[in-house]
């Protein structure tokens, strides 16, 4: 209060301020006319009485001064002058300011779009009412956030720790609202999804979990906002309206409101539907597999007054229960808590890590920034240290002195940090509208808000003070005699300075910088080179799932091999496979495979987790996937024949030791079945071009089917009309079917995105560090050029070579470049281990990179000394000497 | 004038605040009344009276109101305030305690120690 009060005294007296001044004016003035009257009274006429009482008077500047000292409110009024003369002192020289102010700006922006990113992908809870308590469940030790449905209804019922537990799951779907069928993503929900998560329709009604009665009996659609604005033009009648969905009629039941948008951060749904309808959604029912994980994440809030732990220690004993009653299907059920939006750690932790490292380097741009700035104040403190022991020695306080400085440091830092913070705000508006992946429902909501908005200010006032404190301790010891007696501050550099230092870090900060982005660019030619397992080049991808179109049962294989067999008579058609879910597509399918010898078929006992993917024959031959022993597949592997598999290089050393080991061998499946396997594989890429071989299994189609199909068309003609005769080939077989066709290159865009998302990050703060190296290095060779003129010169009257007067002018310069270089490389092969989560392969001891970084390092270094090299060299010492 | 003596540091508030108790006065009437009850015997240059006055308004030991002089001149007079007058009655206490321990300290003679 004290405070509060004392600052609305001294902001009234700052409005009472014009008057006052015109009092004390006032006052002064009827004081010296009292004077004045006497001493005409003692017989001097008017004027010389007025001037005599002026005189006696005194300094009437310094006294109003001190009056208004005393009246108090001068904090603010000394503040008012302080910003004024910064002004005009940073409009006296535009070239500093203009350096200082881009500088600052382009280091704050990086920040607030790297914060600005951090805070809405991990720092901002989901838009739930109370989000705090709103945890998502993970299983066993590597963290697995999805669950099978029943073991999710032993949670639901069983717990005592939650309020609710809601379970959703990601899906497409062919949705028909009369005219035209369109696919679109949803999320398949438990019916008290809504209920649990606390929210409200914003119109009609949500489904509850008393709607759900058994398989397919809650045909019910739930809008979001977006998808009712843009599909039914915000059409309040909406509600109660029948579409198809698969075929199947559901009703539309309302819309949620526009913040809540799921509860997934990156995927914004179109609808929601009832999971139990599932096998109209998604052609087939795992509702009632207890080993088949289909759900992506059990989550809810926890009752007041439970933690964390005592929740986990319920779920565990559930789970040792559930160990026990099923040891065929449930392993390791130990859980933990996780925050429910980024799908866990299998998003969660590489994003994390990844955006924290980045987040770092954010920060390490603007520490490199505020040494360039200070080092930029310190040089034009030393310039000005005359007028700084001219204001000492007028009588000015240091404190004063001081203020001023960190007056201009604060202006330029307040007006960069405003400059950066708009740049970040337009790039925060884009990336957020933009929808990074053609065929993904996938969105970056990195939309500022306060937090934003804070920081950036915070840390534009920080650096502010950051730099503004690098000449402190030179003006501290400012001795205005000797200053003024001999012209400049005498010493120049020979021993270490604060400002070398400063150049060293800065310097380091930007060789790791340049490490990183190369580390990220090599990772990133190098996955694009690396062999995928198949041949992306002139691969069309034609992507069905028959469950859209109302396909179930035998009706499905049927219609696949009727559209592979009219897909292969397409002129320059080579081959068409068949493949349920494509290698490098969002997650995978995999399953436990056991030993041909073990009998007691629980997950701990698993021989290996592999990769699976049910095929057609033709499909290794379109995927152009090399066999390396055996034969493939055919369509005799069917449901009457034995069960065959192909297996990859990986699968065949991992179960059986070697290939020829593998060859004709049986292992086992959960289920117990005997596989044979036929044929070996090439190794490939199957979850993210960044792992390690994975075991993987190429199953008949036939033998275990599938709705959900990608067509692989490999062809060698023109891409346009196989495009148009591929959809006229389709649609002659079902006009109902939706389906997209896209080349396989633009499907791999999505599993190149992190490792191109990463790359250009990295690059762009490499060329930000480059840039903040160039202009500290130029800053600091141009100074000691300028300062050491007239040594140079000297030098050069005295026959110095040209060789000898640049190791002069710019040896120092390239000296704190080497040191500083070496140790940002070293920093940088540490760091590399974070980038090694994204990065295909990402390694700094590789050749090139090293070779790349000493590169770039003398290039810049180059580059910053050249003007300051070409002023030293046209130093003419006969110009010099006579000016002096 | 070169007999008159150096104000001691704060000293000039202590001034200012007896002059005023003796009833209200402009400022170059409290320098005129401080002349007068000093004897003349004290430097005080003209301007330096007001960032004192100004410093006694803001602790609230002084009020002040425009008014008319009696050279019908437009000025502003200060007032003591009840909280003045006990500062005022503080440090005259303080001040004599100051002299009498000097006075006796620079008077005592070689025998008495």
């Amino acid at each position: 209060m004290r405070l509060l009060d004392s600052l609305r005294f001294r902001i009234a007296t700052l409005f009472q301020r014009s008057q006052m001044n015109a009092e004390m004016e006032d006052e002064l003035r009827s004081h010296i006319q009292h004077r004045a009257d006497d001493l005409e009274r003692s017989g001097l006429p008017r004027a010389e009485a007025e001037r005599r009482a002026r005189i006696e008077f005194g300094g009437q500047v310094r006294y109003k001064e001190e009056c208004r000292e005393a009246a108090g409110g001068t904090l603010i009024e000394s503040l008012q002058q302080d910003v004024r003369f910064a002004l005009r002192m940073l409009h006296k020289s535009p070239g500093f300011t203009a350096v200082a102010v881009v500088t600052l700006a382009v280091a704050i922006a990086a920040n607030a779009v790297v914060f600005g990113v951090l805070n809405a992908l991990i720092l901002r809870p989901l838009n739930v009412p109370q989000a705090q308590s709103l945890y998502g469940l993970e299983r066993g030790s590597d963290k697995a956030v999805n669950q099978s449905y029943p073991d999710y209804l032993d949670l639901r019922d069983r717990n005592r720790s939650f309020e609710d537990l809601a379970a959703y799951n990601v899906a497409a779907v062919g949705l028909d609202t009369g005219n035209n069928p369109s696919s679109a993503w949803i999320l398949e929900v438990t019916g008290n999804y809504f209920d649990a998560l606390g929210i409200q329709p914003y119109l009609g009604r949500f489904f509850h979990g008393s709607d759900e009665h058994g398989s397919n009996s809650a045909p019910y659609i739930v809008l979001t906002y977006a998808f009712w604005h843009s599909h039914f033009q915000d059409d309040r009648g909406v509600v109660g309206r029948v579409v198809q969905l698969n075929k199947h009629p559901f009703t539309i039941l309302g819309v949620a409101p526009p913040e809540f948008r799921g509860t997934l951060v990156f995927v914004f749904p179109d609808f929601w539907v009832p999971i139990v309808n599932q096998e109209q959604v998604e052609g087939v029912n795992v509702l009632n597999a207890r080993g088949k994980r289909g759900i992506l994440m059990v989550l809810g809030h926890l009752k007041a007054g439970v933690t964390p732990s005592q929740a986990v220690a319920d779920l565990n004993s559930i789970g040792s229960y559930l160990e026990k009653t099923y040891p065929k299907d449930d392993g390791q059920m130990t859980f933990s808590l996780t925050r429910p939006g980024l799908a866990g750690d299998w998003l969660g932790r590489p994003l994390r890590a990844f955006l924290t490292g980045l987040m770092l380097l954010a920060g390490l741009i603007l520490l490199a920034a505020c040494a360039n700035l200070g080092s930029l104040f310190a040089a034009r403190a030393a310039d000005r240290s005359r007028e700084v022991a001219l204001r000492l020695a007028l009588g000015a306080t240091r404190i004063r002195i001081l203020r001023q400085l960190f007056t201009e440091a604060v202006l330029i830092s307040l007006i960069g940090g405003t400059a950066g913070l708009w740049c970040s705000v337009v790039l925060l508006r884009g990336l957020s509208a933009w929808r990074p992946l053609p065929t993904a429902p996938l969105q970056v909501p990195v939309n500022p808000d306060a937090n934003v908005y804070g920081v950036a200010l915070l840390l534009s006032l920080a650096s502010g003070f950051l730099f503004g404190a690098v000449p402190v301790r030179q003006v501290l010891h400012t001795d205005p005699y000797q200053v003024i007696k001999s012209g400049s501050t005498g010493t120049v550099g020979r021993r270490i300075t604060v400002r070398d230092l400063l150049l060293v870090v800065q310097i380091a900060i930007c060789a790791l910088l340049v490490t990183s982005s190369l580390v990220a660019v090599r990772g990133l030619v190098r996955s694009l080179h690396s062999s995928f397992g198949f041949e992306p080049q002139n691969a069309m991808l034609v992507e069905t799932a028959l469950s859209m179109a109302g396909y179930s049962g035998d009706t499905v294989p049927a219609m696949q091999k009727r559209m592979i067999n009219a897909l292969e008579t397409i002129p320059g058609v080579q081959s068409v496979g068949l493949v349920d879910r494509l290698p490098l597509y969002y997650g995978a399918n995999s399953s436990y495979v056991f030993t041909d010898k073990t009998t007691d078929l629980r997950p701990a006992n698993a021989a290996a987790e592999a990769m699976r993917y049910n095929i057609s024959p033709e499909y290794l031959d379109a995927a152009r996937t090399t066999l390396l022993a055996g034969r493939t597949l055919t369509w005799h592997d069917d449901k009457g024949a034995p069960r065959v598999a192909v297996v990859n290089r990986e699968f065949a050393s991992k179960i059986f030791g070697s290939a020829t080991n593998a060859m004709n061998s049986y292992y086992k499946t959960k289920d117990g079945s005997r596989i044979q396997v036929v044929g070996i594989v090439e190794d490939g890429k199957y979850a993210s071009l960044a792992e390690d071989p994975q075991p993987a299994m190429f199953l008949p189609i036939l033998q275990s089917p599938s709705s959900q199909a990608c067509l692989v068309v490999r062809s060698n003609g023109d891409s346009q009309q196989l495009v148009a005769a591929i959809k006229s080939t389709v649609q002659d077989l079902d006009a109902g079917l939706p389906f997209t066709i896209r080349t396989w290159n633009q499907e791999l865009e999505s599993a190149l995105f992190p490792s191109r998302m990463a790359t250009l990050s990295l690059g762009v703060l490499g060329v930000m560090g480059a840039m903040l190296s160039i202009t500290g290095i130029f800053g600091m060779a141009a100074y000691s050029v300028s300062k050491r003129l007239k040594e140079l010169g000297i030098r050069m009257a005295l026959g110095a070579q040209r060789k000898e007067v640049l190791q002069a002018a710019l040896g120092r310069a390239f000296k704190l470049l080497t040191i500083g270089s070496a140790a940002g490389l070293l920093l940088g092969i540490l760091a590399s281990r974070v980038l090694a989560f994204i990065v295909y392969q990402a390694t700094p001891r590789d050749p090139l990179v090293l070779a790349g970084v000493v590169l770039a390092m003398l290039l810049l270094g180059l580059l910053a000394t050249w003007i300051p090299a070409k002023r030293a060299l046209s130093i003419d010492p006969m110009i010099l000497l006579r000016e002096e | 004038m070169t007999d008159q003596a150096q104000l001691l540091p704060g000293t000039l508030d202590l001034l200012i605040l007896r002059a005023v108790s003796l009833g209200p006065l402009h400022g170059y009437g409290i320098l005129l009344r401080i002349g007068q009850i000093s004897g003349n015997a004290l430097l005080i240059e003209q301007g330096a009276l007001y960032p004192g006055l100004f410093r006694l308004v803001r602790q609230g030991l002084l009020t002040a109101s425009w008014g008319t002089s009696e050279n019908n001149r437009r000025a502003k007079f200060y007032e003591l305030t009840a909280a003045g007058r006990k500062r005022l009655r503080e440090e005259t206490d303080n001040w004599n305690r100051l002299a009498t321990a000097i006075g006796s300290a620079l008077a005592a003679q070689p025998e008495e120690v």
